[in-house]
């Protein structure tokens, strides 16, 4: 397993969000993590990622321990977040976003990075001196994706990235992401659009109030009535 | 929620309007999703037409900003020295008819101009380019001055031996008291920093060893660099203590613009703009804080033994609470980020109050009103960075808390 996160439990203050998650990815897997508003999605990538700290727990990447690794370091070991909201940088330009994407890396040169990600962003090659902020929802995206492939990393968690886009938009972006698990990259989907995180990935999670309530392969969850009343909008009946 | 409200109203807008997502099964998310979308492009509108009403204003700091990046290295250069020399030739009497009818030029140039300059340029690594608000930046400079009071009292060394230690010192508090306070952020960070410049004050103030309120007295001048009248530290003639200010301010804008451009300087700007993403992309956060704020804290501890040691005399009533704030609304007056913005943002503050002293009843007030329309017609600053102009003007990041709250609201 590339990622193994075995009964993990956080918490907010007094609240606790995670009460015992544990989670696996296989290389070269697409996985999604499906579930409500407020069951935890988040939580668990910010902790995968080091920037909640775990109250109980172990994560492990490449079987290594990585619990209590500084959220920096988990970068350069592999592992790389696109967060919930895109977080790009606004006021850089979108070269300078992409250039802070491999801010942890040591390699000099980063012209192969450039040339990967504007092959599969066509559109953020025509905006490289625009800034940021300046970009529509869609193209934010795309540069919060590609900024996060610059790190190179082996495993790429997403949070909701087609969350305020439009149809078309949250198609494409979801054939990018086909195509960067096709390059080789393992993919960790968190999903609100339950119906094409469950199409695309191999195998799925449904997170309840901070615990894995299912976790099958994905068509076997697509076609789950309970699922589908819960997440897909359809009566158990109809 | 009013805002949530007001478009749940408004019909959904874009391509995933009803009639596309109609009776299919992912029909009900796109049509949640397009909700979001509306209140989204709702606020973009409104930002729009906030920013429109404001472009009517003149901006000429855009066309000047890239005037001089066209320029050649050596013109930059001969601009840079221009300016120096400007600032070597301020002390002229005629200039001070123009600049202070009223008052003595050559010391208002020392203080509070060349060192509000200082603090300004200091307090800028932490808040304009570190994104860190620190309401009590004064705690260094009253460390710095403290510093060099008591050593140069009671232990009797040089001028010159205690700027770096005092400097020294300085880092050093600016890590002790940034270790617990930098896990903080926003509005605690702040009210925290806040309690560090009054802690210092109030210390001073209350221990015996440093002279209590009455403060320590008989602090040594720098000693004299060879014969000329320039280098010469007396009493009287406050023009040589303006010069070592100005070459302080020098070196200091130079290390500052290296950091700004180095790796450290990308970091920064990174984690002012979202400290969130600028960890998942490998930035050790802390660290970096904990940097800006004890460099930043170096220079304030600079300035305070410049201050000190050409005062004689210092009390706590030296440091209040009131130069921590006036040094930040220079630096976000004149642009936070951008260095000459910086230095324009000081010089107007230590400077108008001095220049209008026949409206002293007045000052306040006045400073007040100006600060209420700088907020509304150029919240950016007078010469601002490209960096915050732009997350200024599409409302992400850094400088615009006020959406970022609404967006919050708009998840729940
Ligand atoms: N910073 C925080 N402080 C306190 N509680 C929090 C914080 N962040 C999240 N929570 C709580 O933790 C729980 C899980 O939140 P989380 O953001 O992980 O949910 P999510 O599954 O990502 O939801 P969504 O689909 O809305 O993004 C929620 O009950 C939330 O209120
Ligand atoms: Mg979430």
């Amino acid at each position: 397993m590339l990622l193994e996160v075995e009964d993990l439990h956080v918490h907010y203050g007094k609240v606790e969000a995670l009460k015992g998650v544990s989670l696996a990815v296989a290389e070269g897997e697409i996985v999604s993590l499906i579930g409500a508003n407020g069951a935890g999605k988040t939580t668990v990538l910010r902790t995968i990622s080091g920037l909640r700290r775990v109250t109980s727990g172990r994560i492990r990447f490449k079987d290594r321990d990585i619990t209590h690794l500084p959220g920096h370091r988990r970068v350069g070991a592999g592992l790389c977040q696109v967060p919930e909201g895109r977080g790009i940088f606004p006021g850089m330009s979108v070269m300078e976003n992409l250039e802070m994407g491999a801010y942890g890396r040591s390699s000099r040169s980063l012209a192969d990075d450039f040339e990967r990600a504007f092959a599969l962003f066509p559109l953020l090659s025509e905006r490289r001196k625009q800034q940021g902020g300046t970009l529509s929802g869609g193209e934010q995206q795309m540069l919060a994706i590609a900024r996060a492939l610059m790190a190179r990393p082996q495993l790429v968690m997403m949070d909701e990235p087609s969350m305020g886009l439009a149809p078309l938009m949250v198609n494409q972006i979801f054939d990018i992401i086909a195509a960067i698990h096709e390059q080789g990259t393992t993919v960790l989907l968190v999903e609100q659009n339950a119906a094409q995180a469950l199409t695309r990935a191999d195998r799925a999670y449904v997170l309840e109030t901070g615990k894995v309530a299912k976790t099958s392969d994905a068509a076997t969850l697509l076609a789950d009535d309970s699922v589908r009343a819960a997440y897909l909008g359809v009566d158990s009946t109809g | 929620m009013r805002v949530l409200k007001r478009s749940a109203a408004s019909p959904p807008e874009g391509p995933a309007g009803p009639d596309q997502a109609g009776t299919d099964r992912e029909g009900r998310l796109e049509r949640a999703r397009s909700r979001v979308g509306s209140v989204k492009g709702r606020l973009a509108r409104r930002r729009a037409a906030a920013v429109a009403w404001r472009a009517r204003l003149p901006d000429l700091t855009g066309p000047v900003a890239r005037a001089w990046h066209r320029l050649p290295r050596w013109s930059q250069w001969l601009v840079r020295l221009g300016i120096i020399v400007l600032a070597v030739l301020a002390p002229a009497d005629w200039v001070g008819q123009i600049m202070a009818p009223a008052s003595d030029w050559k010391t208002l140039l020392f203080y509070p101009i060349g060192i509000f300059v200082l603090l300004a340029v200091g307090l800028n690594v932490v808040v304009g380019q570190a994104g860190i608000l620190d309401l009590g930046y004064v705690a260094f400079f009253a460390i710095g001055g403290y510093t060099m009071a008591l050593l140069g009292v009671n232990v009797g060394l040089d001028f010159w031996i205690i700027l770096p230690t005092a400097v020294a010192l300085c880092a050093v508090s600016g890590l002790v008291l940034g270790t617990p306070a930098l896990r903080l952020r926003g509005d605690y960070l702040a009210i925290v920093t806040l309690g560090f410049g009054e802690i210092i004050r109030i210390s001073a103030t209350n221990a015996s060893w440093t002279g209590g309120p009455r403060g320590i007295a008989g602090i040594p001048h720098p000693p004299d660099i060879g014969n000329l009248n320039a280098f010469t530290y007396g009493v009287l003639d406050p023009t040589p203590y303006y010069y070592l200010v100005l070459a302080l301010i020098v070196v200091v804008i130079f290390v500052a613009r290296r950091l700004e451009r180095s790796r450290v300087g990308r970091a920064w700007a990174a984690i002012r703009e979202d400290e969130d993403a600028a960890a998942l992309m490998g930035v050790p956060t802390f660290r970096f804080k904990l940097w800006a704020f004890a460099i930043g804290g170096s220079i304030g501890g600079g300035a305070g033994v410049m201050f000190s040691a050409k005062n004689i005399a210092i009390t706590p009533d030296n440091f209040p609470l009131l130069l921590s704030i006036l040094v930040l609304s220079a630096v976000v007056l004149g642009g936070s980020g951008n260095l000459p913005g910086v230095i324009l943002g000081a010089f107007l503050v230590a400077w108008l109050p001095e220049r209008f002293r026949g409206l002293a009843d007045y000052r306040v007030l006045i400073f007040g009103a100006a600060l209420v329309i700088m907020m509304i017609f150029r919240p950016e600053g007078l010469l601002p960075s490209r960096r915050r102009r732009s997350s200024l003007r599409t409302g992400t990041g850094a400088g615009a808390a006020p959406t970022a709250v609404v967006e919050q609201e708009e998840k729940t």
